[in-house]
């Protein structure tokens, strides 16, 4: 990146709350319906009807608050942002302006250079999510789908203390990690439940007034959200070098093309005419409820991570990756602490050989096909010295595909390692016999051969030789058996 | 029987009710005499959009089937209508608008299915001022409806057809609402009760919003006691309107019985400077000297900024009104333009089509005072302004139990005298906004003709004094027949 220039980004992060039912309707918010048929009168926006709140939404929305050292508001207003589309039914969208649920909060990321560096939260704020307009299949026509219509979001809206599209993921990420902690969100981007806007600006360095920014809209993988700002980092950096103007307008990533392009411009942009929802009351939580979210928070990301570090003495890289997911972190820890394998041994497989088989098939930790006590069986084994480290990625492997537990595995293979130094002695023997050549040039100063040697023997062996018997034994008849 | 099934029509709801009892007449012949009542009656009056007599002739049936059964609501088998803007199931429900002409309603209002659920028996749908914004029911796409006093006047509204219907002894009662004094004005014009509710003493859901924060759902009768009776079955909390308020339902006919003697009646100064017609005030003054000589104190008050009302009113009501109607867009329900070029044409035409003169002026008010650059000067300002007309009336509660005074500046006014004129429109709800600023209950009771006209007095209480009002206009109305005196034409 050019290095005359400083980037500034904020992100407002739309997170979608797993409520059963809606936010202001007892309709269903279960993905993947038929159409509108998750929509009830008061989703559709019938004349007459009235939104009435649903209670867990702000119970998430306040543990959200806790998670990131925010207020949590003691009263809190619904809004209205009023605009026309076809898929907004009621010509508003309830969503909360002045006096939002959650403000002041922060969040640590870790920078480029490894650096701790403080995020601010300058709000969280709970609204309905609009429907779907859908303009494939019906010719000229659009059709519309309210399924979606009232299905509750915490919108999240960073400072603008993010200066690379790098930082812009990291805390990202955290946040999604920390949002499915609290099991206030699935985090799925596919369907849609956590998605982000990103306005971007580019400054001269040393500048302290920000540049002109864009927003752009659509933003649904991290993979997405890295490319789109970094193209529009370049578009504004070249606009702004060639002598020309940045505009403030809204902004579309196109991941086919990879590009964005010009939604409106500021002048086309909406005037919202906010105001309170005289429909709905202020909500108004005391101390006591507070008090009841904050000790019902279960342990967040940060304080696993250094507990991970103090008490299985993780390396802290190894524990970051760990902790990232909640359910990740229960797997080690039930992994570990059923084994008599070192925990970083324990890590070193959960974040090695599992992750890559669970990122191959496409499936989450929850639907591993090796529980974690089937794992701690197969560390086991490894820790007393029954298999090696490479034989037990085979054994691994044949778990994976449902063969019966390390042991069974072991068994049936026949893959319990070789720890007889009076039969490993014999192989080695055989191997320096047949290779007098080599084992005249190790004795003649080249180490290296040493390699060689402990290879020929375990292909010998199928692997199941103690490497280290084995290398023991090779330097012992290697200098023994030498002429002379 | 054909004899007493005559007069039926002249009777109040609580009349009725023992008639019914009694086994002096079934509801099913009430019901025929009604339904055809209305029949006679629609073209001089247009009280009505929709009649529905099949399903009314129903409901008697069964209503008399259940009371021979031994099961009997507070309203078995007794005839009410309601005006058009409550949805009601199966039903039309317009509004008054032609951007709902066409809307089948797929649910009951809560004061409907309430109402329903005490076994009376609806015979139809009345019309009002296009979504409740207008004080003449001229803005109706159904054409106006005439006053039956006088045909060439106007009934008030927007509860017109509510109060001409219950004042041509058409029906004994009706639902209204009243944002803005749109049950109690032409319940004076008309010389019936209107009767407005605390705000969130009765739920809002399935009545189609117009300015949420002063919506509230009442009744027209003849009587207090029809009021009382009628407000008990509609009171109460409802989990689907978070502005409804969980507070006990007394028994309001009981409280009917409380004495005027000693009663705190606050008379506000405001009230009787200027813009009062002469002969009104002349019934108020008397109305107010009746009550004192059953024992009741009149203490003049002061409401130091009841002058702002009507300037705050026109900042909110259309503000709020602007956002409420923006569902009516052609998309999902109601009018939809025919052939649109595009989405923007769709949405012009369907909204320019669907919606009168009035709606429009309403939508685009409060659409101006919402927005950015103009929200504090107008809507922020105006909701200041109300907190103090509420503080005003909080303290002059302190020192009274009830505030007295005209409902309506003048009797009811020429159909057409008006409409060219929002802002002298406006003020004919002069002395009713206050209410629905403040949340507060308010009724209207026939007091005496002025010209030959109807005159209102008001009686206006704190919060969920709803029995400290009724008893008051009860107490009236014993000592006085006005509410007896009905127009000649419907005798």
């Amino acid at each position: 990146m050019n290095s005359n220039w400083e980037v500034v980004i904020g992100l407002e992060i739309h997170t979608q709350l797993a409520t059963k039912s809606k936010i202001f309707s007892g309709a269903s918010t279960a993905y993947g319906a038929d159409p509108n048929s998750q929509a009830c009168l008061v989703d559709l926006g019938y004349p007459g009807v009235l939104p009435v709140l649903n209670g867990e939404v702000v119970r998430m929305a306040a543990s959200f608050g806790l998670a990131v050292n925010a207020t949590v508001a003691p009263r809190s207003i619904f809004a209205r942002k009023n605009y026309f589309y076809p898929d907004l039914p009621k010509g508003y969208q309830i969503s909360q302006y002045e006096l939002p649920i959650v403000e002041h909060g922060e969040m640590m990321i870790r920078d480029e250079d490894g650096n701790e560096k403080r995020i601010g939260i300058t709000r969280a704020h709970l609204e309905e999510d609009a429907g779907k307009s859908v303009h494939e299949g019906f010719g000229d026509a659009t059709g519309i789908d309210l399924n979606r219509a009232g299905t509750p979001l915490l919108e999240i809206v960073s400072e603008p203390d993010l200066r690379s599209a790098k930082q812009a993921i990291a805390y990202m990420r955290k946040i999604h990690s920390i949002v499915r902690y609290l099991g206030i969100s699935d985090g799925n981007m596919q369907e849609g439940s956590f998605r982000c806007d990103a306005n971007v600006s580019v400054r001269p360095r040393e500048q302290e007034e920000l540049g002109t920014r864009a927003e752009l809209k659509n933003l649904n993988s991290f993979r997405f959200i890295e490319k789109a700002i970094n193209f529009e980092i370049n578009r504004q950096i070249e606009i702004l070098e060639d002598g020309g103007e940045v505009i403030q307008e809204t902004r579309l990533y196109d991941s086919t093309k990879d590009e964005t392009r010009s939604m409106r411009s500021k002048e086309e942009a909406n005037d919202y005419r906010y105001f309170p929802d005289p429909d709905l009351l202020p909500v108004e939580l005391d101390e006591e409820f507070i008090e009841a979210v904050r000790e019902a928070l279960p342990e967040l990301p940060d304080a696993k991570l250094a507990r991970f570090v103090d008490q299985y003495k993780l390396k802290f890289a190894d524990a970051e990756i760990l902790t990232l997911s909640r359910a990740l972190a229960d797997y080690f820890e039930a992994v570990a602490g059923n084994t008599d394998a070192e925990p970083q041994i324990a890590a070193n497989w959960v974040i090695g050989e599992l992750s890559a088989a669970l990122n191959k098939e496409g499936i989450e930790i929850g639907d591993s096909k090796i529980e974690a006590a089937a794992l701690a069986g197969l560390l086991d084994r490894i820790a007393d010295d029954t298999i090696s480290g490479k034989i037990a990625k085979e054994v691994f492997e044949a778990m994976w595909s449902g063969e019966g537990t390390a042991d069974d595995v072991i068994e049936a293979k026949g893959l319990k390692q070789i720890t007889d130094s009076s039969a490993i002695e014999g192989i080695v023997d055989a191997v320096i016999k047949a290779n007098p050549g080599q084992a005249a040039e190790y004795r003649g100063g080249k180490d290296k051969l040493l390699g060689f040697f402990v290879g020929q023997v375990m292909k010998e062996t199928g692997g199941k030789a103690n490497p280290g018997q084995v290398n023991e034994i090779l330097k012992k008849k290697l200098l023994d058996n030498g002429p002379g | 029987m054909g004899q007493d099934t005559a007069a039926l029509h002249t009777r109040s709801l609580s009349e009725l009710s023992r008639g019914l009892n009694e086994g002096e007449f079934t509801s099913k012949e009430l019901t025929e005499v009604l339904l055809q009542r209305i029949d006679d009656h629609q073209e001089r009056l247009n009280a009505f959009i929709t009649v529905t007599a099949d399903n009314a002739l129903q409901r008697a049936d069964a209503a008399d089937k259940a009371r021979a059964n031994g099961h009997s609501g507070a309203l078995n088998g007794l005839p009410v209508v309601h005006k058009d803007l409550f949805c009601t199931q199966g039903v039309l429900t317009t509004c008054g608008s032609n951007i709902l002409g066409n809307f089948i309603s797929p649910y009951d209002a809560t004061v409907v299915e309430r109402i329903n659920a005490a076994g009376a028996v609806m015979l139809g749908k009345t019309n009002m001022d296009e979504f409740a914004m207008g004080s003449s029911n001229e803005t109706s796409y159904y054409g106006p409806v005439t006053n039956p006093w006088n045909e060439k006047l106007s009934p008030g509204g927007s509860s017109g057809g509510s109060a001409a219907a219950v004042a041509a002894r058409i029906v004994p009662a009706a639902t209204g609402t009243d944002t803005g004094g749109s049950i109690r004005q032409p319940a004076a014009l008309t010389g019936t009760v209107g009767l407005k509710p605390t705000y969130g003493r009765v739920s809002r859901y399935g009545m189609v919003a117009f300015a949420s924060s002063l919506d509230q759902a009442g009744v027209i009768t003849r009587s207090a006691e029809d009021a009382a009776l009628l407000l008990g079955v509609m009171a109460g909390y409802d989990h689907r309107d978070s502005t409804s308020v969980d507070h006990p339902v007394p028994d309001y006919v009981a409280g009917l019985s409380k004495p005027v003697k000693g009663l705190k009646i606050g008379i506000v100064r405001q009230h009787f400077d200027e813009g009062l017609d002469a002969g009104c005030e002349e019934r108020i003054k008397v109305a107010l000297a009746t009550l004192k000589d059953r024992g009741a104190v009149l203490i003049e008050i002061d409401l130091p900024n009841i002058d702002l009302s009507v300037p705050t009113y026109y900042v909110v009501a259309p503000a709020e009104c602007s956002s409420n109607l923006s569902r009516f867009d052609g998309v999902r329900f109601g009018h939809r333009a025919d052939n649109p070029e595009d989405l923007l044409d769709m949405y012009c035409r369907s909204r320019g089509e669907g919606f009168g003169a009035e709606v429009q002026r309403r939508v685009m008010t409060g659409t101006y005072v919402l927005s950015a650059g103009y929200y504090d000067a107008y809507y922020l300002k105006a909701q200041k302004v109300r907190q103090l007309i509420s503080q005003d009336f909080k303290k002059a509660f302190k020192n009274v139990d009830v505030i007295a005074g005209p409902t309506a500046p003048t009797t009811a006014f020429a159909i057409g005298e008006k409409t060219d004129d929002p802002i002298t429109m406006y003020l004919n709800d002069i002395y009713t906004i206050g209410a629905n600023l403040a949340g507060l209950p308010g009724v209207s009771v026939p007091c005496g003709f002025a010209d030959g006209l109807p005159v209102g007095l008001q009686l206006v209480g704190p919060h969920f004094a709803e029995e400290t009002i009724l008893a008051c206009a009860h107490q009236y109305q014993q000592l006085t027949d006005w509410h007896t005196q009905g127009p000649e034409d419907f005798s």
